[in-house]
């Protein structure tokens, strides 16, 4: 049944009437995903008009909160396009409301803000993806986020990234091979966020419907070192890799307080590194992602 | 010119990957004047913009002090600065003062972090002269991995930090903050005793106080104000005992400027480069390298993956551009006249793959920009993703000389084989 989302998910997009909200509303709607309710404060009783993927007219109701939306239509997941300085907050009212998961599009959060929700989502059962990332897909069944739903096929193979452009471009290559997807996440580049890799990667291993990874990371922070640590360890299908930024300038420096922190790790080829000690084939060029992937089934 | 290079930068990381997490600075000086807001101890000084002030501030903080030492200390946005001859003890009064002053005012001041061309002196800072005992390291980071701001103390103050956590990380002591409740009391003692800090002092109580007073501030106000890094380098203790703030440097997260309106009257654009300022104020990621080869792309990822492409065929980008997402055609256009008239570009690749950013809007923007300054550069354009058919019409109609890619990889070599022949 892929990962995170499919045609049983009930979504409720916070932000609906905003022009992002509003756009991707749509969208996901004509993608066929149950969009059940949206949330605006001081909106609540208005509907919001969409078409599905037949054409015909659906009509959404919008709340003044999570909460009742929750009540009334049975939402449990939640989608936000609130305004960045706002979006912590939208983030703790879905999770409140009792959203089992909150996909956060928004960028542009501040990291105080972020590792305040963290800390109150701490203990709680409620996942998190994002902030900052183009959301999460189950082809042909759900699409929530603002990913282009056309470039996606339903297939066998599971995509985590951390980048959103990065992922569409791994997508479209392996779409061309004719490698459909079970699920695309979007775990977004903030420093602070929601899901990481190895959250992802636990339940892609798990997966029935999900036969191999496809992984994006970036320089920088650890997550991909990480992973590589959980996917040695743990996993049981193959995963290709590829991590953006090996030519980013030189001259900025390696030697900086976050890497202290974290070991002095976050260089592509320390990356690279870390994943192919683990059994993870890294593409070497960003146009060859799907066919490393390929080579490994 | 290249920007100064600093501390919290993994690799330009943070600087790459979202525009507005490009970290913003401030002086030394602007960050004391915050310290002081905060109860956080610093040595008095004064901030001046000529020699004949510098000379003055010495004056009045030699009278104010009843000591005849003064420093004069260059304000750029770099660390690094005693090393590069930045920063100059004065023993011989005011005049002295003013003449070292007038000698740093317009040097290019080098360190470790400027690039070799440095960094011009623009404004100075005079500060009392202390008896220092003892030189410690004191700073403030988010640490992605524990989601918590990190305090980071040592005893090997006044020197690269990067160098002690290379070399000596065992001499690197760290708490973290739990945001629900801050820094503890305890947490603040246990580096203090971590330091060392009852030894050698006439007080060891009053001396582990002020410590602890002065980094449970430094939490308050890492989260209040919105900081990316907070480095105290070095925290000091003077013979007396005392406690204070010799360096201070502050770096906001640009993410919480719509609630920091007092920002704009910290930033000093002398320090900023000109063209990625222009860049951030028309909304756009930009950060020039340099190569030859202008690239236009959407998404931080796809951005850094280009020029990873790039180098793969064996060209050398001459920018990392993200239009973003959501860029408007002005915003496109404005982006693609930066590439057009920067003088190192000899080929631009357009790198799209379109999600929420529409092929038809990079269109029409690389064609206004291109009718207003023509196109003296080849130019290979891969258009992917939402409203791609549009997009290849209105490049297929303007009548522009455009090479089309089919897929990046493509695309890469077209642009690097058109500048090899060029």
């Amino acid at each position: 049944m892929a990962i995170l989302v499919g045609k049983h998910t009930r979504v409720v997009v916070q932000g609906i009437t905003g022009s992002a909200g509003s756009f991707h509303a749509k969208q996901c709607i004509a993608y066929g995903t149950q969009i059940v309710a949206g949330v605006t404060p001081h909106r609540g009783g208005e509907t919001f008009e969409a078409e599905g993927p037949d054409g015909k007219k659906v009509g959404v109701p919008v709340f003044d909160t999570v909460a009742e939306s929750v009540k009334k239509t049975g939402a449990d997941t939640a989608c936000i396009f609130v305004p960045a300085l706002g979006a912590a907050d939208a983030i703790l009212e879905a999770a409140d409301a009792g959203c089992s998961l909150v996909v956060c599009i928004t960028e542009g959060i501040p990291v105080t803000d972020m590792i305040r929700a963290r800390r109150a989502l701490e203990g709680r059962s409620v996942r998190l993806v994002g902030p900052n990332c183009p959301g999460v897909i189950t082809p042909g069944a759900c699409k929530i986020g603002i990913m282009p739903g056309h470039i996606h096929r339903v297939g066998k193979i599971g995509v985590v990234s951390r980048s959103g452009t990065l992922t569409y471009e791994a997508v479209g290559q392996l779409t061309a091979l004719g490698l459909g997807q079970s699920t695309c996440v979007g775990i977004g580049g903030d420093p602070v966020g929601g899901m990481d890799f190895v959250d992802v990667l636990k339940l892609f291993n798990e997966d029935g419907d999900t036969e191999a990874v496809m992984m994006m990371g970036e320089i920088g922070g650890n997550a991909e070192e990480r992973a590589a640590a959980y996917i040695k360890e743990h996993m049981k299908k193959p995963v290709a890799g590829f991590i953006a930024g090996a030519t980013a300038p030189p001259g900025k420096r390696m030697g900086h307080a976050g890497a202290i922190i974290s070991g002095g790790q976050g260089t592509a080829s320390d990356k690279t590194k870390a994943l192919e000690s683990a059994g993870v084939r890294v593409a070497p060029s960003p146009a060859e992602m799907a066919v490393t992937l390929k080579s490994m089934l | 010119m290249s920007r100064p290079i600093d501390a919290c930068e993994a690799l330009g990381y943070e600087a790459l990957h979202a525009p507005k997490n490009h970290p913003m600075k401030i002086h030394e000086y602007q960050g004391k004047q915050i310290f002081a807001r905060y109860g956080i101890p610093i040595p008095k000084g004064y901030p001046c913009l000529t020699a004949d002030e510098a000379g003055k501030a010495a004056e009045r903080l030699i009278a104010e002090t009843k000591t005849p030492v003064v420093v004069v200390k260059a304000q750029i946005h770099a660390g690094g600065r005693g090393k590069g001859g930045g920063v100059k003890v004065v023993k011989g009064g005011a005049a002295e003062a003013k003449e070292v002053a007038s000698k740093l005012f317009g040097m290019q001041l080098v360190t470790h972090q400027t690039g070799p061309e440095g960094q011009k002196v623009r404004r100075l800072y005079v500060e009392q002269g202390l008896d220092i005992a003892r030189e410690l390291y004191l700073g403030l980071v988010v640490d992605r991995e524990k989601r918590r701001i990190a305090v980071m103390a040592s005893t090997e103050g006044g020197v690269e930090i990067e160098k002690v956590a290379a070399e000596t990380p065992e001499k690197i002591l760290t708490e973290h903050v739990d945001p629900a409740v801050g820094l503890g009391g305890y947490q603040a003692r246990k580096l203090a005793f971590g330091l060392g800090l009852t030894q050698g002092v006439p007080d060891p109580k009053a001396t582990v106080a002020e410590f602890v007073s002065i980094v449970s501030k430094l939490a308050v106000l890492f989260d209040k104000e919105d900081c990316s890094l907070c480095e105290v380098n070095p925290l000091i203790v003077t013979k007396t005992g005392k406690v204070l703030a010799l360096d201070a440097k502050l770096n906001f997260d640009d993410n919480a400027s719509g609630r920091h309106k007092d920002w704009l009257e910290l930033m000093d654009k002398d320090e900023e480069d000109p063209v990625e300022l222009e860049a951030k104020e028309a909304g756009l990621s930009y950060v020039s390298l340099d190569g030859d080869i202008g690239c236009l792309v959407n998404g931080a990822g796809l951005a850094m993956a280009t020029m990873d492409i790039i180098k793969h065929h064996g060209g050398t980008p001459a920018n990392f551009l993200d239009v973003g997402g959501g860029a408007t055609k002005e915003q496109v256009t404005k982006a693609f006249k930066m590439i057009l008239t920067s003088p190192k570009v000899k080929g631009i690749f357009v790198n799209i793959f379109g999600g929420i950013m529409r092929c038809d809007v990079i269109a029409e923007g690389v064609v206004a920009a291109t009718r207003e300054l023509g196109l003296k550069v080849p130019l290979v354009v891969r258009l992917e993703g939402t409203n791609v058919e549009q997009g290849k019409a209105i490049l297929a109609n303007s009548g522009l000389r455009i090479q089309a890619a089919d897929g990046m990889g493509d695309g890469a070599k077209k642009i690097v084989a058109a500048v090899r022949a060029a």
